[in-house]
């Protein structure tokens, strides 16, 4: 019977989101207040009803309910419990559930958080907000529903795939879902704008700490999924440029390029058209990652779920969604693009450079990722493009950015001196140029892109030095201002950790017996033994290694190869010695006869910061988050 | 400069930006792209020569031969076989009798030297290529007849 009740509640659900997308909107359309203050209770119910939905379908999982078929396809009675909570979203049907709920969540905290906003205001981002879930409630209803049953009930269920029960998949979606899902605020803002055309800096002042909120999570998101690739997939690599990847990262160019052009709005109310189609786009690229995600278009790894009634009511959905507020952005968004005047060696300047080139960068990865697609859809063959495509793209696109990022922090708004600033910073100049030819030669081998790398590092870094010295001889500076240095700092750090990565990594794959040994990164690695071993839901044989520096600091390794139960597919478990300067990586490949086994074996120097940017970046938004500025407007009025 | 001036120059700038990367994209494009090839399509000598490709099928039963850390097994799609070899460690997935797909170029003679065994994540999942690949041939070919069909059943 109970997960009958989650069934109902959904229905309800969409219901009650009917009505706070369409009463809330006519009643500020139409003036009436006994309409638009719906908006509030109406949202309040549907994150009840979704609350309870989706806590149906994690206690059927916890109570192994396999009656319910998506309990019985994606989990068993073996799982481990905290591995049966991940399993709510490691299918199609909970994902999706989790995607809805995240978006009540954002509408809760929204109503909530802008008491100070005015009653019209909040009806109309409460309203396209609801639209929104509707949307999706109504496809997670018609073609995706997580309470289905299974008569009779299956004896035990199919399992998780192997390489979702990781911690790192307990965390990742939710995450990275908050991202996505939370570009929808800034959507919304942006729709209720256009609406009552009241695209002013108090709009721009309202929607920036919810967009850097989504950003942050996108953030991390990201960087959970890659770190989790990482160290679970026995591949070794940090990114792949695989699809799936592409439809997480292309949003998070687009909302960086908006979280600085919010900034243009907010400070000197200009570029508002633009950040208005940024927050559109930003939005709907997140829905194109869950259509190229869900609908299993994508000849890509992640493709779990193929169902082309899925994909075409995304599509239609997605289509509706951008078509509708472009239209009326086309209608409605101001006539003068620029706004404020400003002089070409100005702060905006800067922004807009650098916005152009994070759109750039984000169409060409979009362009990269959907090429394949388009060429298949012509019946034109079937092509795949690879990683050398995005780097070779991708990387000469950022190399500006990171210049233009030494320099804009510098400058004024509206106009300011570029010549005296470009002479104040040949320190900066100097310490990035030495950096680039001193680190790759200490590190033994000097090639020109590690040296860029490095340099513009370097740049980033000196340059954020002499900003923060600057202004602590001006006074005490703003929470925004440290999170622009941290979240910087962020990029630099990871800029260090790829050209690291990039250039001086040694991989080795090799054929090892018992007592044989292989260096690499000046460590010497030893295969002692490998044994049986058994795990509470697999059968593994763990291989037993012996990592040392010169005979010094013995540590033992053991990656294993598991067999689960449930499942016919072995799985790598890599074994990682961490640290500040290097990972050292080592996974079991295949048995090879005669006692031997194919192991490969990895030096990674300084990948670690490549997660540890991620973290400087989004810790970076969380104190722009929390500047006084905007905690004292919330108290203000709007108006 | 008068405003209008440095509006222009902003928009060339802008322009400049956006051609430099249509410019690296359509390079980047050009030499960056791997062809799905069919084995039956190999086997009548449409692949690129001289470039890699990837070819999508499945390793043939009682294929498999490991010669230390080299692999060689044969990539079918029921009509034709393509001998090929790598060296390295196969994905987990990687398994006789069901599907795959390899990038690489063919050598001299004839054998199809692969530098990337597709890795894919799920057991019961086939790679669409690969799946391609068999009903295309199947379209097309003169059924032997000799092949056993059975493992495709399990594909969907």
């Amino acid at each position: 019977m109970i997960p009958e009740f989650g069934h109902y509640a959904l229905v309800l659900a969409l219901c009650i989101a009917i009505i706070q997308g369409v009463l809330p909107l006519l009643g500020a359309h139409f003036g009436r207040r006994d309409w638009l203050v719906l908006a509030r209770p109406a949202a309040q119910t549907v994150f009840l009803l979704l609350a309870i939905a989706f806590g149906i379908l994690a206690w059927s999982f916890y109570v192994n309910d396999f009656s319910v078929l998506y309990v019985a396809e994606h989990s068993n009675s073996q799982l481990p419990v905290i591995y049966r909570l991940g399993a709510v979203w490691g299918g199609h049907e909970g994902s999706l559930l989790l995607w809805i709920f995240l978006l009540a969540t954002w509408t809760i905290l929204v109503s909530q958080l802008s008491k100070a906003l005015d009653d019209f205001m909040v009806a109309r981002v409460i309203g396209v907000l609801g639209l929104v879930t509707s949307g999706l409630l109504l496809f997670v209803l018609t073609t995706s529903n997580p309470f289905e049953r299974l008569l009779p009930a299956a004896q035990d269920g199919r399992s998780l795939n192997p390489l979702l029960q990781d911690p790192g998949l307990v965390f990742h979606p939710p995450m990275l879902y908050m991202g996505y899902v939370g570009f929808s605020v800034a959507f919304a803002f942006a729709i209720a704008s256009l609406l009552s055309g009241r695209l002013d800096a108090a709009w721009a002042r309202w929607s920036r700490p919810w967009t850097t909120a989504a950003w942050v999570f996108l953030t991390l998101g990201i960087a959970l999924g890659s770190w989790w690739a990482y160290y679970e997939l026995g591949w070794g690599g940090w990114w792949f440029w695989d699809p799936v990847e592409n439809a997480s990262f292309i949003p998070w160019l687009v909302g960086t390029a908006l979280l600085h052009s919010l900034a243009v709005t907010e400070k000197r109310g200009g570029f508002k058209s633009w950040t208005v189609l940024l927050a559109i786009t930003a939005f709907s690229l997140s829905l194109l990652g869950t259509f190229l995600v869900r609908s299993g278009v994508l000849t890509s790894v992640h493709a779990f779920a193929t169902d082309p009634r899925r994909g075409i009511f995304i599509l239609i959905f997605l289509s509706l969604v951008v078509g509708s507020s472009l239209a009326l952005y086309a209608w409605r968004a101001p006539k003068s693009s620029m706004g404020g005047k400003f002089s070409l060696s100005s702060r905006e300047t800067f922004i807009l450079l650098g916005n152009v080139f994070l759109v750039v960068s984000a169409g060409s990865v979009l362009l990269g990722t959907l090429y394949p697609l388009l060429i298949d859809a012509l019946h034109l063959g079937k092509i795949s493009v690879g990683p050398p495509y995005f780097n070779s793209v991708f990387v000469p696109i950022m190399v500006p950015l990171l210049v233009l990022m030494g320099v804009g922090p510098w400058t004024n708004w509206k106009q300011s001196n570029l010549l005296a600033i470009i002479k104040h910073l040949w320190l900066a100049g100097l310490v990035a140029v030495l950096a680039g030819i001193a680190i790759p030669l200490i590190m033994g081998q000097f090639t020109w892109l590690a040296g860029m790398g490095f340099m513009l590092a370097f740049w980033v870094i000196a340059s954020g030095c002499m900003q923060v010295a600057r202004q602590a001889k001006a006074g005490k500076p703003t929470r925004s201002f440290i999170g622009m240095q941290v979240a910087h700092l962020g990029i630099a750090v990871f800029v260090i950790g790829i050209t690291m990565v990039g250039a001086y990594q040694e991989e080795k794959d090799v054929r090892m017996a018992a007592g044989d040994t292989v260096s690499v990164g000046g460590y010497q690695i030893q295969l002692q033994s490998v044994n049986n071993a058994l795990g509470p839901n697999y059968r593994a044989m763990r291989g037993t290694f012996v990592l040392s520096k010169n005979g010094s600091n013995q540590i033992s390794l053991y990656p294993e190869k598991r067999n689960y139960f449930s499942s016919t597919m072995p799985m790598t478990e890599a074994a990682i010695d961490a640290g500040l300067t290097r990972d050292i990586y080592v996974s079991l490949g295949e048995e090879l006869g005669d006692q031997s086994w194919a192991v490969r074996v990895y030096y990674k120097p300084f990948v670690d910061w490549i997660w540890g940017g991620c973290l400087l970046m989004a810790l970076g938004g969380v104190l722009a988050m929390s500047d006084k500025r905007y905690r004292l407007k919330l108290k203000s009025k709007f108006s | 400069m008068k405003p209008r001036h440095k509006r222009t120059l902003i928009v060339i700038a802008v322009l400049i930006a956006i051609g430099v990367a249509a410019l690296l994209i359509l390079n980047a494009l050009n030499s960056n792209i791997a062809l799905y090839v069919t084995p039956s399509e190999v086997a009548a000598g449409k692949a690129p020569q001289g470039q890699a490709f990837r070819i999508g099928g499945m390793v043939r039963d009682g294929s498999l031969k490991r010669d230390g850390l080299t692999v060689r097994f044969v990539i079918t799609d029921l009509v034709k076989d393509i001998p090929v070899a790598y060296t390295g460690i196969l994905p987990d997935l990687f398994k006789e009798g069901k599907g795959a797909v390899i990038q690489g170029r063919m050598n001299a003679s004839g054998e199809f030297i692969a530098s990337e065994v597709l890795a894919k994540h799920d057991e019961n999942y086939m790679p669409p290529e690969a799946k391609h690949a068999l009903e295309q041939a199947q379209k097309n070919g003169s059924n032997d007849g000799t092949n056993d069909r059975t493992n495709k059943g399990s594909n969907k």
